[in-house]
């Protein structure tokens, strides 16, 4: 997020008489549209639109050797790819730290929620687990990729299928029926912060004037699996109280929307 | 052996079923989606622009540099590391030589023209599904093109030319196989892309390069009506939630 | 033989024939290969007599000389300040060219301007290789007060303002906003937020649809909607 004095001056002005850059009111999320299976060679796929904010998941099974620590797991990775396609700002190149907070931020939310009994993905203890990869890629970025990337990955969870195991070896023209029963549904809900004013789901122009945002995973129990605070800026104790207070209120529309989406 | 009905059922003068838009990625200066059967693609167009390091720029001309990625769940079995693969690269190259010859560089000094492709799902013939939405993305972002450029695999299966070859296809086993990319320039249908894997006769090759004009002709018709398509009436779309 | 393949206001795409015969004169976005004209961009046809002329629809914005232009700059440099017009070249301010008043040599440079001010500037000169020259001496050049900023394509800018500013004046009229537009295609628009964004909309409409008619029409009919104004007809006397 760049600091951009004469931008952020006069989105203060606009906040402060109670408007923001487009007719929503500042708890008020864009058009949300969430389309699963969108990649047929995905095991699991969706994509999420969030007005012009555009992003795919894609969920990818594969048969590894678990970790050494924890013999009788299977494996949860995430990975956000910010490809240049979205974003003049965006590189080729290994992900930047931005993309790599992305990631750690979904994954956070989650491990920690406990989504997935990654015990159930153990084949044979020792040798053989199920790997998921979720990988997000960004089309198009109009702000509030965090909150797009959760929905996406969770969407993908939802939507995907075991791949049958032929010998020993994945068959990835062959899909099961069976697949992840998801435990929990942590939606990430990011609030962001200018000067008293605090909002949701910032279009780009929005955005980069923001001074910090906090990022609130919550589970449909009312608990917070995973926190994060971004920005150059500060927040307040009570900025956190309220800023908990929206992402659930939030987080609980969200989750009913993914509940309908089939 | 003759391969006398396809895998998937099509004639074998008949390309898969296509799909294509422009202006699906609101950020970048032009951009396109191109589907042909099981392979689509994004292409975005960032440019002309300033891009650093200064000496990458040419003071004489216009740079045009094109960048092919798939998504890490596009590929048909395993996931596909991110990072740029050798193979990638090569296809980012050729991808590039196949757009340069309809592109005018003058008309751009010291700038840079950038194209991103980025596939969610392939079923063979990648790189032609990639220029051709390139190709689109140019259009859309005005970048001056003296012609378009489409590009489709054509290819032999056992004694029989097929267009557009699918991935199964590809990986046909009973018989002698070629994959030959093509990319042409619509009005001319000069060549500006031409690979080939596998073995084919120079009589079979001559009649299969002479095959892909019709297909290049349904191509364009696409990306025209594409192109065309932006600035009629916007279609509905997926009714959205509202939170 | 000679023949026009296109009738006015087709939209045409790259490579795509228009003209025929040695007798026509290609213009715009148009080129002649041969015995043929073809568009080289997707445009608009404007059919003039023996004139085949393409408005290009898309594209950065081509710098030229005595263009009234926005702009943000992005740096300060020994002698002015380096200036982003969100198009394919940046330009440079000179400290010369920038304030009537005298500034000493080594002065502070952001006193006077700022990484992240917009400025409403004109070029001055552009060289063969795309260097572009600024300057802010001038009536209503300067910096800009902050506001709202929007871009447009270039190519769309007369539809924005309008025959003898008709369009623009319209909008200023019904949302009471003062609206800079730069020929490179970004403005700036500053009155009650509310209003901000419905000049913001009105304009990203234009943008849209400036290839179609009856456009005016409808625009004057979306401020009245949301405003509640009446508002003069095109070509009236204000």
């Amino acid at each position: 997020m760049m600091v951009n004095d004469a931008g952020r001056t006069h989105f203060l002005k606009v906040l402060k008489e109670g408007f923001r850059y487009d007719r929503r009111k500042i708890d008020e999320y864009r058009e949300l549209t969430i389309i699963k299976g969108c990649s047929k060679t995905a095991e699991g796929s969706a994509e999420v639109k969030l007005g012009k904010t555009h992003v795919m998941a894609g969920v990818k099974f594969g048969l590894e050797a678990p970790f050494p620590d924890t013999p009788d797991e299977g494996i949860l990775m995430v990975n956000v790819e910010e490809s240049p396609v979205a974003s003049p700002e965006f590189e080729v190149g290994p992900p930047s730290i931005e993309a790599i907070e992305l990631a750690r931020v979904v994954d956070r939310g989650l491990r920690e929620s406990k989504l997935v009994d990654l015990k159930e993905l153990c084949v044979k203890e020792g040798e053989k687990v199920w790997f998921i990869s979720i990988d997000i890629v960004t089309i198009n970025d109009d702000g509030n990729l965090l909150d797009a990337c959760g929905l996406a990955a969770l969407a993908a969870l939802q939507d995907a299928k075991f791949p049958k195991v032929v010998d020993g070896e994945v068959d990835y023209h062959e899909t099961t029926n069976k697949g992840l029963e998801l435990k929990k549904i942590p939606i990430p809900v990011t609030i962001y912060k200018y000067g008293d004013h605090l909002l949701i789901d910032p279009t780009h122009d929005e955005e980069i004037v923001a001074d910090a945002r906090l990022t609130v995973t919550t589970v449909s129990s009312g608990d917070i699996c995973a926190l994060q605070k971004a920005g150059e800026g500060r927040i307040t104790t009570q900025d956190v109280e309220k800023m908990v207070e929206l992402s659930l209120k939030k987080g609980e529309e969200l989750r009913k929307v993914l509940e309908k989406t089939k | 052996m003759s391969y006398d009905k396809r895998i998937d059922g099509r004639d074998f003068d008949e390309l898969r079923e296509m799909d294509a838009s422009v202006g699906v990625i609101p950020r970048a200066d032009g951009s396109a989606f191109f589907r042909m059967g099981g392979t689509s693609a994004y292409a975005a167009v960032y440019g002309p622009r300033q891009t650093y390091p200064k000496f990458l720029q040419n003071p004489a001309k216009g740079v045009l540099r094109c960048h092919y990625s798939m998504m890490p769940f596009s590929g048909a079995g395993d996931r596909v590391r991110p990072g740029p693969s050798r193979r990638a690269k090569e296809i980012s190259m050729v991808t590039t030589n196949a757009l340069l010859p309809v592109i005018d560089l003058k008309a751009f000094p010291n700038a840079i023209v950038d194209v991103f492709i980025s596939l969610p799902q392939t079923d063979a013939g990648s790189r032609c599904a990639g220029i051709c939405a390139a190709a689109l993305a140019l259009a859309d972002a005005g970048i001056p093109m003296t012609d378009m450029v489409g590009a489709v695999a054509v290819g032999r299966v056992d004694d029989k030319i097929v267009m557009d070859l699918c991935y199964d296809e590809e990986a046909y086993k009973d018989g002698p196989v070629a994959d030959i990319p093509v990319a042409m320039t619509h009005r001319t249908k000069e060549i500006t892309l031409l690979q080939m894997d596998g073995e084919i006769s120079k009589d079979m090759l001559a009649e299969a390069l002479e095959k892909i004009k019709g297909a290049m002709d349904k191509i364009h018709e696409k990306q025209v009506s594409a192109l065309k398509g932006k600035f009629e009436k916007v279609k509905a779309e997926e009714k959205p939630a509202k939170i | 033989m000679s023949e026009i393949k296109v009738k006015d206001k087709n939209i045409v795409v790259p490579g795509e024939e228009l003209a025929e015969g040695m007798d026509f004169i290609p213009s715009g976005a148009a080129f002649r290969e041969n015995e043929k004209i073809y568009a080289n961009r997707i445009g608009l046809v404007q059919l003039e007599g023996r004139v085949v002329k393409v408005i290009p629809l898309a594209g950065k914005y081509n710098p030229e000389r005595n263009d009234m232009v926005i702009g943000k700059v992005v740096d300060i440099l020994m002698s002015g300040w380096r200036v982003d017009l969100l198009s394919s070249y940046d330009a440079v301010l000179n400290i010369r060219d920038a304030f009537d008043r005298y500034i000493k040599k080594g002065e502070d440079l952001t006193k006077f301007l700022q990484i992240g001010d917009w400025i409403s500037a004109k070029i001055t000169n552009v060289t063969s290789q795309k260097l572009v020259d600024l300057t802010t001496k001038g009536h209503n050049l300067g910096k800009l007060q902050p506001g709202r900023i929007m871009k447009i394509s270039p190519y769309k800018v007369p539809r924005v303002i309008g025959k003898k500013g008709s369009m623009m004046k319209m909008i200023q009229r019904a949302t009471d906003c003062k609206i800079t537009v730069g020929q490179n295609g970004v403005i700036w628009i500053s009155g009650h937020p509310e209003m901000e964004i419905l000049a913001y909309d009105t304009i990203k409409k234009i943008d849209e649809e400036a290839h179609t008619s009856g456009l005016t029409e409808r625009i004057k009919q979306m401020l009245e909607k949301e405003t509640g104004k009446k508002l003069e007809d095109e070509g009236d006397q204000i």
